[in-house]
């Protein structure tokens, strides 16, 4: 909602701006008729007004569009006045249109809104777009030009032409350029104009750009186009080589969550040889974790939201590690050195510590918020890398480097390479291992718990979460190599670039039942995965 | 006393299951078949709550028949052979009159034969392929032609859509209504290379592949919808992908089946505003009727924060169905209320009434919503009048000839109209 009263404000500044460098300006009172129909009829209605709004070509008009898609445009019962509105409690602060000025409040039932759907969404979004061409901040004509361009409406070449001509900022240029090619080539204007607009859109190069040009192959005549034609095999050439890099990129991405999911098991599964089929509830016990931390910062201090992720790290790793010992002082302790028992008695864990998040959370879904540098997405070339997905990838990196760090370079880490090589000469050297055995199953489990911090960010946060990963997790570790940390982060990021690469041609289900196939027919070959322990810790 | 210490007990255990045995002659027993474990929990667990609630309204005002109902509650926990052992333990020990519950297809397949043994009655309240009418089952969620075909013509008329991507989950719901939706689009002179059909793994998780395929399918020059039949929890990483990749609705639209305002409630649904979904019910609906049943469904569960969905809604009418049939032959008996439900009408929460049909689906409005900010929904358009709900779809090859009609003479769930013979094509 801020967010919407922030462009508001902004418009509003633009709006008083271009008073004083005074284009046609007329007085905000005339255009209030025209603001005030936008209360009455449906959609067909409200597009005929928006467009009576914009015939005025007063930017003063943006804010009242720019709050009717942001679905915040309401009107007032009794008189039919509209207002932009912000949500306070139970009432509605109101805001006028025109003028930006308070006019106090309305309960909920005094006011209704004006509806909008996505059709009327793309008008307004062109309409801003036309209005805010020449807008002091680049910023806002970038996002102007941007909703010019996806219009492609021949009408706005001629203020195209006029903001470029004032146009300082050359990224800025560069879009309203590309607008222009794509109104241009929309419009009746001759061969040699839309020739040039073809080439513009052939070096924007992306599928915005191949998706017009495809039209205008299919929609044009002679050598417009075969102009298109050839633009669009360019293009297409370069997305093709694009796509194999997305590919990669993808199935890293894929590789980090199966690596995150799976190194805590490494360690319990891997390093000591425990069947821990509650390791994917350890990585629901992290994510709930965040959403409690969430919760606590929504109601007592929400300045500090963007920083939930950082603060529920280090509870989670606490919360998981600690079920993890209890577990493991509880159970698994009384089993050692009998696989088939663990197996069941974890399995039999697992579906409690379910019924119990779903006893007190509900069996519904938690919303856990991506916070702002979590969300959204930028271009590589022609690719896409979305935020949360690259912040997993350098968290699971960094994940695997502590870890490594942990059991390389600290006594902690040298116990329990000791006691996992040769438990009783580690205890005959004054090691105590039950200890150790309950430390390093605290530590699998706490990891587990942080996978489920970054695992709430692309994931439901639901009672089942956890099963989701435990089959993967295993699948990872197996294939990697049992007690080799280095085999699962091969492992992870072999099985999540194959799989990625299978499943444009094969489909999301068939790749995965190939990539399991892949991996019996290689545990067949190499049973002790891709990297075997050697020596005679391996036999014991 | 003995009325007194019989309401006192039948309210005190009214979730319980046998303990009110010394009471049990003189109440109406109700099964309420809907996991609460398992996968599926997240959905049914509602519909549990939905159901004690209107057990518990009908007591208020009376009762049926005189008599207290009273609900039994079993948890098939989400297992679907499971679903038919827990039917049977229903109608055999605990004696109900009629279930209340499933989900999933598969469920609802998996307790059918036990229904039609024990001859007893089950009112399955969720939207759902079709190709099926059963004599003692009452379907009344959303048949294809009641939610797919009309969104799929919103699109095409309103928004213009001429370019198809049709994406489910893969089991028999998705598979059945896109072969469903592939043939009608085929029919409507959509050409071949321009729908997408692609099918997930349940809990499908990394969706960006599929959402990188909707993106350069969409850039074929002409406007693209996405057709969802993703089911429950995959959703959630969907829409977030979707969200993330910057693929608004005014660009690429999604239509939703099997996304409500529960499903909505575990996200946050700032960047999906104007995706659609396709329900014969909003909780935005704007009638009284509506704001009592939100305001009963608070007081209840005692959570202002608790939404309604559809499937809530296909239970509070087929309940109220059921409770009118029983009024109108006098006895619970199953016979005497398949009989006697055709035909009946009573008030659904969108501010119209819904009739129970010879092929045991029922009439509904179907309202084409656009997702809003705060998770709910906004109603962008609905069909003039009520829809009635199809057994056999007109669009697939087997089916067109089929109809059901389970009113003497016919009595037939498949009655092929071609061969004149009942037993399906």
């Amino acid at each position: 909602m801020s967010l919407v009263r922030t462009f508001i404000l902004l418009f509003g500044l633009i709006a008083g701006f271009s008073v004083n460098i005074a284009i046609a300006q007329t007085d905000p009172e005339s255009l209030r008729p025209l603001v005030n129909e936008l209360a009455k009829g449906k959609y067909a209605e409200t597009e005929k007004q928006i467009g009576a709004l914009v015939a005025t070509g007063d930017p003063a008009v943006a804010p009242a569009l720019e709050a009717l898609g942001a679905g915040v445009l309401f009107y007032r019962k009794s008189d039919g006045s509209v207002f932009i509105t912000e949500k306070a409690g139970k009432t509605y602060k109101l805001t006028d249109p025109l003028t930006l000025e308070a006019k106090g409040e309305a309960g909920k039932r005094e006011v209704k809104k004006i509806k909008v759907n996505n059709k009327l969404r793309r008008v307004i979004r062109a309409a801003l777009g036309s209005l805010t061409l020449m807008a002091p901040d680049p910023e806002v004509r970038k996002t102007a030009a941007e909703a010019v361009f996806k219009a492609r409406d021949p009408d706005s070449i001629e203020a195209l032409d006029i903001a470029l001509a004032s146009e300082t900022d050359e990224s800025v240029q560069l879009i309203m350029e590309q607008a222009r090619a794509a109104a241009v080539l929309n419009s009746d204007m001759d061969e040699a104009q839309k020739i040039n607009a073809i080439e513009t859109l052939s070096e924007m190069g992306n599928r915005d750009a191949l998706s017009l040009l495809i039209n205008v192959q299919s929609s044009s005549e002679g050598v417009v186009r075969d102009a298109a034609t050839i633009a669009v095999e360019k293009i297409e050439k370069s997305i093709a080589a694009w796509d194999s890099a997305q590919n990669i990129w993808y199935g890293l991405s894929l590789g980090s969550v199966l690596l995150l999911a799976a190194i805590g098991l490494a360690i319990t599964f891997g390093v000591m040889g425990v069947i821990n089929m509650a390791h994917g509830e350890m990585v629901m016990i992290g994510a709930y974790t965040t959403f409690v931390v969430q919760e606590l910062i929504r109601t007592s201090a929400p300045g500090l939201f963007e920083y939930s992720l950082f603060i529920a790290l280090p509870l989670a790793f606490l919360a998981s590690g600690l079920v993890g010992i209890a577990i493991e002082r509880g159970v698994i302790r009384w089993l050692y050195g009998r696989p088939l028992e663990t197996l069941l008695a974890t399995w039999g864990i697992s579906l409690i510590l379910q019924q119990a998040v779903r006893s007190i959370f509900g069996p519904t879904n938690r919303e856990v918020g991506n916070p702002d540098w979590m969300s959204g997405a930028f271009e590589l070339g022609q690719m896409t890398i979305t935020y949360n997905r690259m912040w997993i990838i350098v968290f699971a990196m960094l994940v695997f480097a502590g870890l490594m760090l942990v059991l390389k370079k600290t006594s902690f880490g040298l116990n329990t390479r000791a006691v996992t090589q040769n438990r009783r000469m580690a205890a005959s050297m004054g090691i105590r291992t039950p200890w150790v055995d309950a430390l390093t199953f605290g530590l699998g489990s706490g990891i587990a718990g942080i996978a489920g911090v970054a695992l709430s960010q692309i994931d439901n946060v639901s009672p089942n979460l956890g099963q989701g990963y435990i089959i993967d997790s295993f699948m990872v570790v197996v294939f990697g190599g049992v007690g080799n940390l280095w085999g699962t982060l091969v492992g992870a990021m072999t099985l999540g670039v194959v799989n990625k690469f299978l499943e444009p041609y094969a489909g999301a289900v068939l790749g995965k039942i190939f990539v399991l196939v892949f991996i019996i027919l290689f545990i067949q070959k190499r049973p002790r995965g891709l990297f075997a322990l050697k020596g005679r810790a391996v036999e014991a | 006393m003995k009325t007194t210490f019989t309401k006192l007990a039948v309210a005190g255990l009214m979730a319980s299951t046998m303990i009110g045995g010394a009471a049990a002659e003189e109440t109406i027993k109700v099964g309420v078949l809907h996991s609460l474990s398992g996968t599926m929990a997240i959905s049914e667990t509602t519909l549990k709550d939905a159901m004690l609630m209107l057990i518990e309204e009908q007591n208020k005002k009376g009762g049926l028949l005189g008599k207290q109902l009273e609900a039994v509650v079993v948890d098939p926990a989400s297992d679907w052979p499971l679903f038919a052992e827990k039917a049977r333990e229903l109608i055999e020990v605990n004696d109900v009159d009629a279930v209340f519950g499933a989900w999933t297809s598969v469920s609802r397949k998996s307790v059918l034969p036990v229904f039609e043994e024990l001859n007893s009655l089950l009112f399955y309240p969720v939207q759902y392929e079709g190709e099926e009418s059963q004599r003692n089952v009452f379907y009344t969620g959303a048949a294809p032609n009641q939610q797919a075909i009309p969104a799929v013509d919103y699109l095409m008329n309103e928004e213009g859509v001429e370019r198809w991507v049709l994406a489910g989950t893969d089991y028999v719901y998705p598979r059945t209504t896109n072969k469903i939706l592939e043939a009608y689009l085929k029919a409507k002179g959509v050409a071949e290379e321009d729908i997408l059909i692609n099918y997930t793994p349940f809990g499908h998780s990394d969706w960006q592949t599929i959402v990188s395929d909707i993106k350069s399918f969409g850039s074929a020059g002409k406007k693209t919808a996405v057709v969802s039949t993703i089911n429950g929890d995959a959703n959630v990483p969907f829409y977030k992908e979707l969200g993330n990749a910057g693929i608004k609705a005014e660009d690429i639209p999604v239509v939703a089946f099997s996304v409500g305002e529960e499903e909505l409630a575990g996200l946050d649904a700032e960047p999906l505003v104007g995706h659609l979904a396709a329900w014969n019910y909003f909780q935005s609906a704007d009638t009284d009727i509506n704001a009592e049943f939100i305001e009963a469904w608070h007081a209840f569960i005692g959570d202002e924060a608790r939404v309604t969905n559809d499937p809530m809604e296909a239970h509070f009418i087929g309940f109220n169905m059921w409770v009118e049939a029983v009024e109108k032959a006098g006895t619970t008996d199953a016979d005497a209320v398949i009989d006697a439900i055709v035909g009946v009408s009573v008030p659904n929460l969108t501010g119209g009434y819904s009739t129970m049909m010879p092929n045991h689906h029922i009439t509904k409005p179907v309202l084409i919503g656009e997702i809003q900010g705060d998770g709910q929904f906004e109603t962008v358009w609905e069909t003039s009048g009520l829809v009635v709900g199809d057994a056999w779809s007109d669009f697939l090859d087997g089916s067109k000839d089929l109809i059901a009609d389970w009113r003497a003479p016919l009595s037939c769930g498949n009655f092929n109209t071609a061969t004149g013979k009942c037993g399906g094509s």
